[in-house]
């Protein structure tokens, strides 16, 4: 297979078995917890290694993921105690686990050879040169196969939870109420969390793992109510992102990696300001659709009150209006049409409304409301 | 360093100078990190530490200087632009802050990678230039940065005993301040801007990673040991330059000890023993009360609420009121 088809691959994999549990990360905002986790399991790695001796022995995928839970648990511990909060709690823990790790890396630098950048920024250009191989057959890259078991037991694990971790998301009292535990939950789905940053902090580091966990389920649920739904979209929009993140990296010589994260960013702004219902650009037409019908309802009940008065034949000249209720000319255009369009007002000749039946009554309703 | 702590800081010229600059950094996040973990902002410093980065990029990008006010300049607009962001992000839409940090700290750092990986073309030599950033190395602090992290320092901090009494109302009751006429979104933007500065500034000490632990430790810790504001932010401000300087030190008693691990190490442990032995709110203490409590009701002497009596009466029976772990006197902010 071509090098750039093996990293694709990875990059495709990779982000897919992000986004899964990442879904639930935002939902049950505990987002910034993935953060903490992806930091954290180098300790893990780096105390493994010390005891087996080996960067691809599988202990260290155990012993990170054991971190990643210990981490989880020191703040709850620490938020549980009501001495700080739990944002607090989450910032004082990470960076000391941390901590120990890069001391522990630096003190014994010659005997480790394990580089704190490739840890924080991942190298997935590298990923290819990884092989698996048995017994003399190569099997292909081994981060390919770590990361696309990682996506297997995730995808397997939400399957199987997926009553459990819907309800225990939207309505946690409900879920406990009816007798599962949020606890062993709660830390299942943590376990699964862990697993995925060390799987994939390998590739693109442990800071981008973030940006693939947090944007797309973010960007989808911007963009759907449904959670089969925002499950789906988020698995597209990550692979969206690697891909393209991919292809801008290869053809500007940068950090792919980096790139990947940049575009996860572009899909979450792109969804942000574009969504159908949620976006920035439909709040703005909303809120401007509402204007227009409530001044066109404002017309309605102006008329209604002028409706036989002396003043009649003033107030109902459409120039009249723009002076009156301080329209723009433009503006009272638009109210007008829509007046007509929903069969409330009908013009005399040129330059007058009337009300109609059914505009009298609305003005009458609308009036009381 | 066979003369100890105390002469080696007046004798050796690098530990001087780093361990000024560190103490300086430490006093700044730590007396303005008193803000951030009262408004449940701890992770924002995490997030606009991060942020930072595109913007050393750009700024190299734009002037090819690597002066450090050039870059501190160019982290504060990028860290300020993502602050900004999430904040709209937040308002104008269903995600919550979390999220939006998240997002806000991962992307913007993929962004900053992608430039520095543009500016040098291939991973290997944009190491060099990010090492400084993304783990902080004190020791290339030279003269005039600590010159720049003092002097910046000193403003933001006058400006923060300026504008003290709205950054209080900010803190405790942003409601009541703006009854009063004050425009407290504008004291919010000046406070959060205090803290960006704070956060660039230290970013070259103790790097991206673990300057979030510099801005939450020391006002964690201070805030174990008293309840008033001003005490607090002093107190961190103390703390976060112990943490400094003590750091600094012991990176210079082996090799290869980093400074910034060191510091936020040495700001963990004072954290841990402040949440456990501090007076009143320490854990240990709480268990010492709680005790006592427990030995007088066996005694007699304290009748629990609902045990013969209502629980209207019961505190009558005895001077000491029912502890809960946490809820004494104004104990939390909550």
């Amino acid at each position: 297979m071509p090098l750039h088809v093996e990293i694709q691959l990875v990059a495709v994999v990779v982000a897919a078995a992000c986004a899964l549990p990442g879904v639930f990360l935002v939902l049950r905002r505990v987002a910034l917890i993935s953060d903490a986790i992806s930091h954290s399991v180098l300790l893990g790695i780096v105390l493994a290694f010390f005891w087996v001796r080996d960067l691809t022995h599988p202990a260290l995928v155990v012993a990170a993921t054991a971190t990643g839970i210990l981490t989880v648990a020191m703040v709850e511990a620490l938020h549980r105690s009501g001495r700080v909060k739990e944002d607090a709690a989450i910032a004082l823990v990470f960076p000391a686990l941390f901590s120990i790790a890069v001391l522990l890396i630096a003190r014994y630098a010659g005997q480790i050879h394990l580089d704190v950048h490739s840890v924080l920024l991942g190298e997935i250009a590298l990923s290819p040169f990884r092989r698996w191989e048995v017994g003399g057959i190569d099997l292909g890259p081994r981060s390919l196969w770590m990361m696309g078991g990682i996506l297997v037991l995730n995808a397997g694990a939400i399957f199987l939870l997926w009553k459990e971790l819907k309800l225990s998301t939207f309505d946690p009292a409900l879920a406990a109420a009816l007798g599962f535990s949020p606890v062993v939950l709660h830390y299942a789905f943590m376990a699964l969390v862990s697993v995925t940053a060390v799987g994939a902090f390998d590739a693109v580091g442990s800071i981008l793992v973030v940006a693939l966990m947090i944007a797309p389920p973010a960007s989808a649920w911007l963009l759907t109510d449904r959670l089969t739904l925002m499950v789906g979209l988020s698995m597209v929009l990550a692979v969206a992102a690697a891909l393209t993140g991919f292809w801008a990296a290869w053809i500007l010589d940068v950090s792919i990696a980096g790139s990947m994260a940049a575009m996860a960013g572009v899909g979450f702004l792109l969804a942000f300001i574009l969504a159908p219902d949620r976006g920035v650009v439909a709040g703005l037409r909303r809120r401007a659709r509402q204007r227009v019908e409530f001044a066109a309802m404002l017309l309605a009940v102006h008329l209604l009150h002028h409706e036989g008065t002396s003043d009649e034949w003033v107030e109902t000249r459409i120039d009249h209006l723009q002076k009156h209720l301080r329209w723009s000319p433009d503006f009272a255009r638009r109210v007008i049409n829509r007046a007509e369009f929903a069969g409330w007002v009908r013009r005399e000749g040129r330059e007058r409304l009337r009300l109609t039946p059914l505009g009298r009554e609305t003005a009458r309703v609308g009036m009381t409301r | 360093m066979d003369g100890g702590f105390i002469p080696a800081l007046f004798t050796d010229h690098t530990l001087r100078v780093v361990g000024l600059g560190a103490g300086a950094v430490g006093a700044l996040a730590g007396s303005l990190g008193c803000f951030a973990l009262l408004r449940r902002q701890s992770l924002l410093g995490d997030a606009v530490s991060h942020a930072a980065l595109p913007g050393i990029a750009l700024a190299f990008l734009l002037t090819g200087s690597r002066a450090t006010p050039v870059l501190v300049l160019g982290a504060a607009v990028a860290g300020w632009l993502g602050t900004l962001l999430v904040m709209a992000v937040i308002r104008h839409s269903r995600i919550p802050e979390d999220s939006a940090l998240g997002i806000l700290l991962s992307v913007f750092f993929g962004v900053g990678l992608v430039l520095l990986t543009f500016l040098q073309r291939g991973p290997t030599a944009a190491q060099a230039g990010l090492d400084t950033f993304l783990f902080g190395q004190a020791a290339t602090l030279l003269v005039q940065d600590v010159i720049l992290v003092l002097s910046v320092g000193t403003v933001a901090l006058l400006l923060l005993a300026l504008s003290w009494k709205e950054v209080k109302l900010l803190s405790f009751d942003r409601e009541f301040g703006r009854v009063q006429g004050i425009e407290m979104g504008r004291v919010d933007v000046l406070l959060t801007s205090l803290l960006v500065v704070a956060i660039v500034l230290g970013l070259q000490t103790v790097g991206v990673v673990l300057m979030s632990a510099l801005v939450v430790a020391p006002a964690a810790a201070a805030r174990q040991w008293t309840d008033s504001l001003g005490r607090m932010v002093v107190l961190a401000g103390a703390l976060g330059a112990g943490a400094g300087v003590g750091g600094a030190w012991v990176s210079t008693l082996g090799d290869g000890i980093p400074t910034g691990p060191a510091i936020v190490l040495l700001a963990s442990t004072v954290v841990a023993v402040s949440i456990l032995a501090a007076p009143r709110r320490g854990i240990l203490w709480d268990r010492i009360r709680r005790r006592r409590v427990h030995s007088r009701i066996r005694r007699g002497d304290l009748v629990p609420p609902g045990a013969g009596q209502t629980a209207a009466q019961a505190p009558s029976g005895g001077s000491i009121p029912m502890a809960s772990p946490g809820a004494h006197g104004g104990g939390r902010e909550d």
